[in-house]
């Protein structure tokens, strides 16, 4: 009795241009252009904010000062991720997506583990960014962190 | 809070994984028809609506004007919150404190098996700065996860006693999309998504919708002899961008619970709370939520499942329902966790009813990681 419910397919593609803004423009560049990460410090927390951003999140100032973070840093932690969404996952699972707060920082960044087996990522590894050869204005002109290797 | 305003009718549909009969405008005339033969409400005595749901879960720029008919939007106030449906509770009761409106029709739907759910989580984070890396609620959870339990020494068993206790509390809900006797062992066994949440503590993406009907203290004989006063409510929000918070904490939250507390005059949560519904998305998060809700010491979340506290026949059961594990469409939950905890003080719940239960807390949260929080306590006493 029951008739087959009628399903539409389709797809919303719609092409957007966000404009990065003159911090995160200059956190880019320097990479680009100095291989170094920069944060900013907010004058009132004196919390050094990175990914560098124009105001302090908790305390509604301006930030005033750019700050050179790491590029080493601590992983805080971390996870191994199993499934797989090949259309937004830069990376085949199983990968590692991790927390990692820079020397110098206050806050940490989210990015991805590499040249490394995932069993083998602690909380407290530290690791150091490899920087991708030609940088395009994007969070993957790191391409990931690795372990620092001990020389 | 001066004035009062009532929950005097609940409604929500039976949420499962592709509800295929119905498109989402007809998922909400269910509800809605529900509470109107319920309550006897009728078009014309619904003042003002205020619905919850997401452009980018329904595929639909403006999603809130394909349900206006079915809500009796016509020639009325009608607003959408696009977030969790417990604020859309907190916008209607306002409402009716403005002293404009006597009744408002709060209503919430959500079809994620018409989407992409981990597309459009991921969409939610920054372009800039962290959306190309691929994170979405699940990978970000996890890190929110790990670093709960390697803060407070929780161990991998001690979450999956939520899936076993939730997804069995599920059994006794007609309404739950997952349900099952399940063992730690099973739930350890049941494979990794993204480390350390595994399958059975990562809550389904379901397709549903629910309605409550509010009104003012002096109209509420009305519609029902058992109404649910809302007592206390508290709303906060964290940092957005995940790296500058301390994911072990929630301070929102803790902001939210005592503001809500301070205006329903609870001191002490663990005794004066008989019932509550939290939002566990993941099996971790009702363990982090419990704690800092003020029922144990932090740390304590899963001793108070191990001690029978939390459990069905404990002195403070929590997620009764099954929870967000049991059934999770998307800013439709948080509304039936107060749809929930008003079955219970109503004695409707049915087989999951908590005997007796006079005071309930529901909570609902946004975001990613407990990025929003929100926080009602309930009475079935004015």
């Amino acid at each position: 009795m029951s008739e087959e419910i009628i399903v539409r397919r389709t797809a919303l593609r719609i092409p957007y241009s966000w404009a990065a803004g003159a911090h995160a423009t200059r956190f880019y560049r320097e990479i680009a252009d100095r291989r170094r990460i920069m944060g900013t410090r907010c004058p009132r927390c004196e919390r050094v904010l990175v990914p560098a951003r124009k105001s302090c999140s908790r305390c509604f100032q301006d930030t005033t000062e750019w700050v050179e973070v790491g590029p080493a840093g601590v992983v805080t932690s971390f996870t191994i991720v199993h499934y797989s969404e090949p259309r937004i996952q830069p990376m085949e699972p199983p990968f590692a997506v991790a927390l990692i707060r820079l020397d110098g920082a206050d806050t940490a960044l989210i990015h991805l583990l590499g040249e490394v087996e995932p069993s083998e990522v602690r909380t407290g590894m530290r690791v150091e960014p490899v920087f991708a050869d030609e940088p395009k204005g994007r969070i993957l002109d790191i391409r990931y962190f690795k372990p620092v290797s001990v020389d | 809070m001066s004035g009062q305003v009532a929950i005097v009718g609940v409604a929500q549909t039976r949420f499962q994984s592709e509800k295929r009969a119905q498109n989402y405008a007809e998922l909400v005339h269910e509800v809605v028809s529900e509470l109107f033969r319920t309550t006897g409400a009728t078009h014309d005595d619904v003042d003002n609506i205020v619905s919850a749901s997401s452009d980018f879960w329904d595929g639909r720029t403006i999603s809130n004007m394909a349900i206006q008919d079915v809500v009796g939007a016509y020639m009325k106030s009608e607003s959408k919150v696009s977030s969790d449906g417990t604020l859309a509770v907190l916008y209607g009761m306002m409402r009716i404190l403005s002293g404009q409106y006597k009744t408002t029709l709060v209503v919430a739907h959500s079809k994620g098996s018409e989407g992409v759910p981990n597309l459009i989580a991921n969409a939610a984070f920054d372009p800039i700065y962290q959306r190309q890396l691929g994170i979405d609620g699940l990978s970000t959870s996890a890190l929110q996860a790990r670093r709960y339990m390697e803060k407070y020494g929780v161990s991998e068993e001690d979450v999956a006693l939520v899936s076993v206790k939730n997804l069995g509390n599920a059994r006794k809900n007609p309404y739950a999309q997952v349900a099952g006797e399940f063992t730690v062992e099973e739930v350890m066994q049941s494979g990794y998504l993204a480390e350390p949440i595994k399958k059975l503590e990562a809550s389904p993406i379901s397709d549903g919708a629910c309605a409550l009907l509010l009104a003012r203290e002096d109209i509420v004989d009305r519609f029902t002899d058992k109404p649910v006063w809302l007592k206390g409510v508290g709303h906060c929000q964290d940092s957005y961008y995940l790296g500058d918070r301390d994911l072990a904490e929630s301070d929102a939250l803790a902001v939210a619970a005592r503001r809500a507390y301070t205006m329903a005059g609870i001191d002490d949560p663990r005794r004066e709370i008989d019932v509550a519904e939290v939002y566990d998305a993941f099996a971790y998060q009702e363990l982090m939520w419990t704690e800092i809700l003020g029922f144990c010491p932090r740390g304590e979340g899963a001793e108070l499942i191990r001690s029978g506290v939390s459990t069905m026949d404990g002195t403070l059961p929590v997620n009764p329902s099954g929870g967000v594990l049991a059934a999770h469409a998307v800013i439709v939950a948080g509304l039936v966790r107060v749809a929930e905890a008003a079955l219970q003080l109503r004695g409707e719940a049915g087989e999951h009813q908590i005997p007796g239960a006079k005071t309930a807390l529901a909570h609902g949260s946004f975001g990613y990681c407990g990025h929003m929080h929100c926080v009602w306590i309930l009475s079935n006493e004015k």
